[in-house]
């Protein structure tokens, strides 16, 4: 198998932003024929022309809203070599510009073939696939109509991002090993963790509340980037044990910025590890667009450390599937990590404390819901006759006994006992922590009716004055 | 071998070649630790005779070194990361708070991370900048870690040993300035738990507390002191996290009067937790304030001016003479 991986860029040219001469303009050779109305002002000196202004983001809005489109830099080279085949279908609306992304699913629901990665899915897998998406949507409605209830703190909605998810966790091995960041909801659901346990940390009963050696899939990690050195290890362990099972990363386009991932991809190249970076590119880290964490599209990353990347329609269940795939096999083949960036959409705030009206156009919300994840499968679905009325309705029916499960079992979730504070913060004990856990406990017991005050706070030692239990 | 004079640099190195003799999930991993050694070859000969897949030069990336010693040990492995200086470990800093600390805990116990960071720390061997500081009480305030440091040879291989075994992360922090000085260690011996004090001198007259490299100078305090005819005891703490405040409850109640020394800067340093703690503990035993000898609220100094900047031997003579009179 040979990846697209990170054939050079043209040079950057006419890159100044906002110059009077460089204008904008499609790109020259005339691939994209369909991104010329802006074509004036190009600047001359018979350069390949590459307008390097607008992002994906800007563009995406502006044809959404009927102005102007611009290209890109590297448009040249759409039309060039094997990608071609899926990129014709990549932009629904007819001037994308982005480089090319693997896609096999329409968001029109047509089936398309491409060269490196093929797909053969019977009727019960491809609705398989469906319903896990189906099921995780409403698990992660639920869980943000949870917090607006008040009985979440917080939740980080995964809504649009459920088939880079689905397709990328349905990929996976039962030996494989994953690291997620904090949203995803979806690979949780494929590795068998119950969804309930995912909402623990997000309630504020626990900072993690599942074992994740029964599923093989870490605990959540808040700070940015850092499991993709978790991963690195773990995989770089693999490789020592001679085991043929692979690690999956997950990572944003805001962690591509951190230290730790460029570090990650560092040791797992050095070290030829059995791990896949599996970016989700969902356009926003917060608040900032792709274009303030990188100049060159981020599966482009990968060629500087020696491994090949690949961009991903991560709207497409089917793609995401046999991208990954591939290079799960190829990471297990020991060739090396790869890096595999799903470009999607975060349809939702990026927590329930954020407000996108502050940042980001409608347009750009409605462009990309016009590429669902669920609905191109459940077109093609219907087109190619693999799915009945009966199949949705009794989906339907299971999705609201989902969400009701969780509900009530939510809401029935107690909180800790104070003592739990002291728990686990060693696996071997600690004469501090045994201190203050006796000194908390006696506070505690002095709140108790006199009568049995004694009997509770056990030894009675003032607080701040317990004898400490040393090893 | 069971009885033999080692410099505390090669019982470091003998205490690893044990572990990775007896324990296959031991791994070795760091800048320069494979041919070379380690910049003062404290895994020396380590990676020729257990290869390169246990014995791992790293690149040159800290958060990398500990990020991937997480990974390892949640795969069942056992690293021994090494950072190469003190002052070049905050690179990897946020590994270790934020994810090394904590793991276990947010695991609700499910997971284990039998990680030792070994870091040579101290000054004293007219270095440049960052490669003579003492950090130790910027991971001491993290709750999830053991800190730890020998001050002799013996102590340093047997205290790797326990460190290796544990299982959770230890920070070991070796006096780079005492790597060369020699004791008996006999790797035969039963050692005591890892986290418990040492008396290693008894005295009557005040209590010296120290660890790492100020060990060897309170015991030349003490020694100088006796010829004045002041019987001072020195408790070498072995481990800042937890401490052994019995051990030195007890000495304080005996001899009243108590100085704390450390290289690393008084302010916040691990000297004013174990002045608050024996003040609690021990209030009306004690005739004088605890006081502390340390580095100063400035930066590290230039080489040159190290001996202004360290505890030596008549600066803790000189608090010592404070505390006496009072």
């Amino acid at each position: 198998m040979t990846v697209e991986s990170t054939a050079a860029r043209r040079p950057r040219r006419n890159s100044s932003i906002n110059s009077s001469t460089s204008g904008s303009s499609s790109s020259s050779d005339g691939s994209d024929g369909s991104s010329t109305s802006n074509n004036s002002g190009g600047s001359g000196g018979g350069t390949k022309r590459t307008a390097a202004k607008k992002t994906s983001k800007a563009q995406t809005a502006a044809k959404g809203s009927g102005r102007k489109s611009v290209s890109r830099p590297g448009t040249g080279r759409q039309g060039a070599g094997r990608q071609g085949a899926a990129q014709g279908k990549t932009g629904q609306h007819g001037t994308e510009t982005e480089p090319p992304l693997v896609q096999l699913l329409s968001p029109e629901g047509e089936r398309l073939e491409h060269p490196d990665y093929a797909v053969d899915l019977s009727a019960e897998e491809l609705r398989g696939l469906y319903r896990d998406m189906v099921l995780t949507r409403r698990f992660d409605a639920e869980a943000t109509a949870l917090q607006r209830q008040g009985e979440l703190g917080l939740w980080a909605s995964l809504l649009g991002q459920e088939a880079a998810q689905i397709g990328s966790g349905r990929a996976l091995h039962d030996d494989d090993y994953v690291f997620p960041t904090y949203r995803e909801h979806g690979v949780a659901w494929c590795r068998g963790v119950d969804p309930v346990n995912l909402l623990g940390m997000f309630r504020g009963v626990n900072n993690g509340g599942w074992d994740p050696n029964s599923n093989n899939f870490h605990l959540y990690t808040i700070v940015i980037g850092s499991q993709t050195l978790h991963a690195t290890g773990y995989a770089m362990g693999i490789a020592k044990d001679g085991a043929d099972s692979a690690v999956i990363a997950y990572f944003g386009d805001g962690a591509s910025s951190q230290g730790d991932v460029a570090e990650a991809f560092t040791f797992s190249a050095v070290y030829n590890a059995p791990v896949v970076f599996f970016c989700q590119n969902n356009q926003w880290a917060i608040s900032e667009p792709t274009e303030r964490q990188t100049r060159v599209p981020l599966y482009q990353r990968a060629q500087g450390y020696g491994f090949p990347g690949v961009r991903v329609d991560g709207n497409d269940v089917l793609a995401c599937l046999a991208v990954t795939r591939a290079a799960l096999e190829r990471v297990r083949r020991g060739e090396g990590p790869m890096l595999v960036e799903a470009f999607t959409y975060r349809m939702g705030a990026h927590t329930t404390s954020d407000d996108p009206t502050k940042y980001r156009a409608d347009e750009e919300r409605a462009a990309w819901e016009a590429k669902d994840p669920i609905l191109r499968l459940r077109r093609y679905l219907e087109k190619a006759g693999q799915a009945d009325e009966a199949f949705f309705a009794a989906l339907e029916e299971e999705s609201e006994a989902l969400g009701k499960r969780v509900r009530e079992t939510v809401r029935a979730m107690p909180d800790p006992d104070g003592l739990a504070i002291f728990d686990h913060v060693y696996a071997d004990g600690h004469a501090l922590v045994d201190e203050e856990r006796a000194q908390f406990a006696a506070y505690q017991a002095s709140f108790a009716d006199s009568d049995d005050a004694d009997v509770t706070a056990g030894a009675g030692t003032p607080a701040g004055n317990t004898g400490g239990n040393q090893s | 071998m069971t009885v033999q004079k080692l410099p505390l640099a090669k019982a470091i190195n003998e205490s690893l070649r044990t572990a990775l003799e007896t324990d296959p999930k031991v791994l070795i991993m760091g800048e320069d630790v494979g041919k070379l050694g380690g910049v003062f070859r404290v895994t020396d000969g380590l990676q020729k005779d257990f290869g390169e897949d246990r014995v791992i030069d790293t690149p040159l990336a800290e958060s990398g070194i500990i990020g991937t010693a997480i990974g390892l040990a949640l795969r069942g492995y056992r690293p021994v990361a090494e950072i190469q200086f003190d002052g070049f470990v905050f690179p990897a800093y946020d590994q270790i708070v934020t994810q090394l600390a904590k793991m276990h805990a947010r695991s609700l116990g499910k997971i284990k991370l039998p990680v030792v960071v070994r870091i040579p720390y101290g000054g004293g061997i007219g270095a440049v900048e960052h490669h003579s500081e003492s950090p130790e009480a910027l991971f001491a305030h993290v709750a999830g870690l053991k800190i730890v440091s020998p001050s002799t040879a013996s102590d340093a291989y047997w205290m790797m040993q326990q460190a290796i075994q544990s299982d959770d992360p230890v920070i070991f922090f070796e006096p780079k300035r005492r790597y060369w000085d020699k004791a008996e260690v006999n790797t035969e011996a039963i050692p005591g738990p890892l986290h418990a004090a040492r008396v290693a001198r008894e005295g009557t007259d005040l209590t010296l507390v120290a660890y790492g490299p100020m060990v060897k100078v309170c015991l030349a305090a003490a020694a100088a002191a006796a010829e004045e005819g002041r019987s001072l005891e020195v408790v070498d703490l072995r481990s800042v996290s937890p401490i052994d405040f019995d051990t030195v409850q007890a000495s304080v109640e005996k001899t009243r009067r108590l100085v704390v020394v450390h290289e690393a800067p008084v302010f916040h340093g691990s000297g004013a937790e174990i002045a608050a703690r024996i003040t609690e503990r021990s209030f009306y035993h004690l005739e004088a304030p605890v006081l502390r000898v340390g580095g100063y609220h400035a930066p590290y100094p230039p080489a040159r001016l190290e001996d202004e900047y360290l505890p030596g031997l008549d600066r803790v003579l000189d608090a010592v003479d404070r505390s006496l009179a009072y």
